[in-house]
């Protein structure tokens, strides 16, 4: 084993297992009660003896999570889209992105309540939160065509759909696959704050209401198990978007390769 | 877009009679720009940064409006081929689909284009790298795709934008070699931008020398397209002198821009 081995794998692995172990000791021999920090053996066994309850809850933000980023993605591109046609629109229509950008999701939260059901709210809430970095990455991206080559692309007699979809679309995929990246981890943030906020129990409770729930309970184990899941969740989105960039840049983009040393 | 066209046999292939470009900034790139070009020339434009080489090539091509000034055409505008400075290639798209494009929007098809585009590329000797991407090649064989992408149009006149100026100096002589190579199969019009007095020399028919600020025309220098360009044309006295007469020239041009 070579020492790139070592520090690739060995160094992280170690770490983390260091840290788990270290955690396991520290609540067993200073005998700390189990609703003040249960031990990662406690927090396994919870997860699978609850492992109904939270699968179910898991499903609820999960479902709420893809079906804010997908009308986000749908959203972000086709207005980045609109932009790029018609640029007066960019204008008009930007503040209002920044806007709902720049204002938390979790002051949002309870006025949407007021107007729409809570799971329509929550929903509202985790797609206001990804749209923006989809928008303002695609939109980026749809502008950053190399000049040259829509001079190109002019000379040939191109059409404008020709230069979008031969040029613009490909220029901008690394752009939007960014901002899916930042969108998809955000969906679940707020899907996640969104729940928290509205505070729907029963069938449709979310893995943030378990939170809240076994909070009130000092049920603590089962805590640490839904935020076990909700990390997870959120690692897999991640690493989900990343292998989808992976595969469609590799090929071509400096991004997506590593570099000889 | 204000091109002209006329219809005399003698007339040259296109010509900018007081032809003015200025930008919107305020900037004068060009003032009275006469120039003819004929069919058959490889015609270099010398000069500084700044006196409107590239603008010409741009305006010939019809990528920007001239300001003032005929710009005309025997029997419109043919075919025309452009590389850039930098290779401009599309970084998504593997060789071959590079050297494609310009059929592409023009609606023929891969299948159809396929022959052609295996020629150009065979033409730049790159046979063989039809499926490589952009970033797997070397600078002078992205210039080389480049110049097939040209190339795939069969162009009259092909317009190039100093294409060899970021190029070290052994890749961008061999690709002089192959332009030459090329030139004659082509029996194409070359107009050639470059800084460089001796590659202009070295390529040209005829190099025309440009001023800086507003960009113009200051002197016209024939080289005698008889000679044979290899390493003994380079080593003769003949080049030499062309080379001496050129840079003369250039100096005059830098020293008469404000």
């Amino acid at each position: 084993m070579n020492r790139e081995h070592v520090e690739d794998y060995i160094f992280p692995i170690g770490l983390f297992v260091l840290a788990i172990g270290g955690w396991e000791a520290l609540v067993r021999i200073e005998n700390i009660p189990v609703y003040v920090l249960p031990s990662p053996s406690k927090i396994a066994v919870t997860l699978v003896e609850d492992w109904d309850t939270l699968f179910r809850s898991l499903m609820v933000t999960l479902s709420i999570t893809f079906e804010a980023l997908f009308a986000a993605i749908v959203g972000g591109v086709s207005l980045a889209l609109a932009f790029r046609l018609w640029r007066p629109l960019e204008r008009a229509f930007f503040p209002f992105a920044v806007v709902m950008q720049v204002t938390p999701v979790i002051s949002i939260a309870p006025l949407l309540l007021v107007y729409l059901s809570s799971s329509t709210a929550v929903l509202v809430c985790a797609f206001l939160v990804a749209f923006f970095p989809i928008l303002a990455n695609t939109a980026l991206g749809l502008a950053s065509a190399d000049h040259n080559l829509i001079d190109l692309f002019e000379l040939y007699g191109a059409s404008k759909w020709q230069q979008l979809v031969l040029l613009r679309l490909p220029s901008a995929l690394p752009y939007f696959l960014g901002g899916l990246r930042i969108g998809g981890g955000l969906a679940l943030i707020g899907a996640i704050v969104a729940e928290i906020a509205a505070g729907s129990a029963g069938q449709g409770a979310g893995l943030a209401f378990r939170i809240v729930e076994s909070g009130f309970r000092l049920n603590i184990p089962r805590m640490f198990a839904a935020l076990f899941l909700i990390s997870v969740t959120g690692i897999l989105i991640f690493v989900f978007f990343t292998g989808l960039s992976w595969l469609l840049l590799h090929r071509w983009h400096d991004s997506a390769r590593g570099r000889e040393r | 877009m204000g091109v002209e066209i006329c219809s005399d046999p003698t007339a040259p292939l296109v010509s900018l009679r007081g032809v003015r470009k200025a930008f919107k900034s305020g900037t004068v790139a060009l003032e009275r720009m006469d120039l003819d070009v004929h069919d058959g020339e490889f015609l270099s434009l010398l000069g500084p940064s700044g006196c409107g080489k590239s603008t010409v090539l741009r305006l010939i091509a019809g990528l920007t409006d001239k300001s003032d000034g005929h710009i005309t055409w025997r029997g419109g505008q043919p075919s025309l081929g452009f590389v850039f400075q930098e290779p401009t290639l599309a970084p998504w798209s593997d060789v071959a689909t590079n050297v494609w494009l310009p059929l592409r929007l023009k609606g023929i098809s891969r299948a159809d284009a396929r022959e052609r585009v295996e020629d150009a590329l065979e033409q730049v000797g790159l046979t063989g790298f039809a499926k490589s991407y952009p970033r797997e090649l070397s600078g002078g064989m992205k210039m080389r795709v480049s110049i097939a992408r040209a190339l795939v149009m069969r162009p009259a006149l092909l317009l190039m934008d100093e294409p060899f100026a970021a190029l070290d100096e052994i890749t961008r002589s061999r690709l002089n070699d192959d332009l030459l190579k090329l030139r004659k199969s082509l029996s194409a019009t070359i107009i050639f931008v470059t800084h460089s007095v001796y590659e202009s020399v070295y390529l040209s028919t005829r190099i025309t020398v440009m001023a800086a600020r507003p960009g113009r025309v200051v002197a016209d220098i024939p080289v005698d397209a008889s000679h044979t360009r290899d390493e003994d044309f380079r080593l003769g006295p003949y080049y030499a002198e062309r080379c001496r007469a050129t840079s003369a020239a250039l100096q005059t041009a830098m020293d008469c821009a404000p």
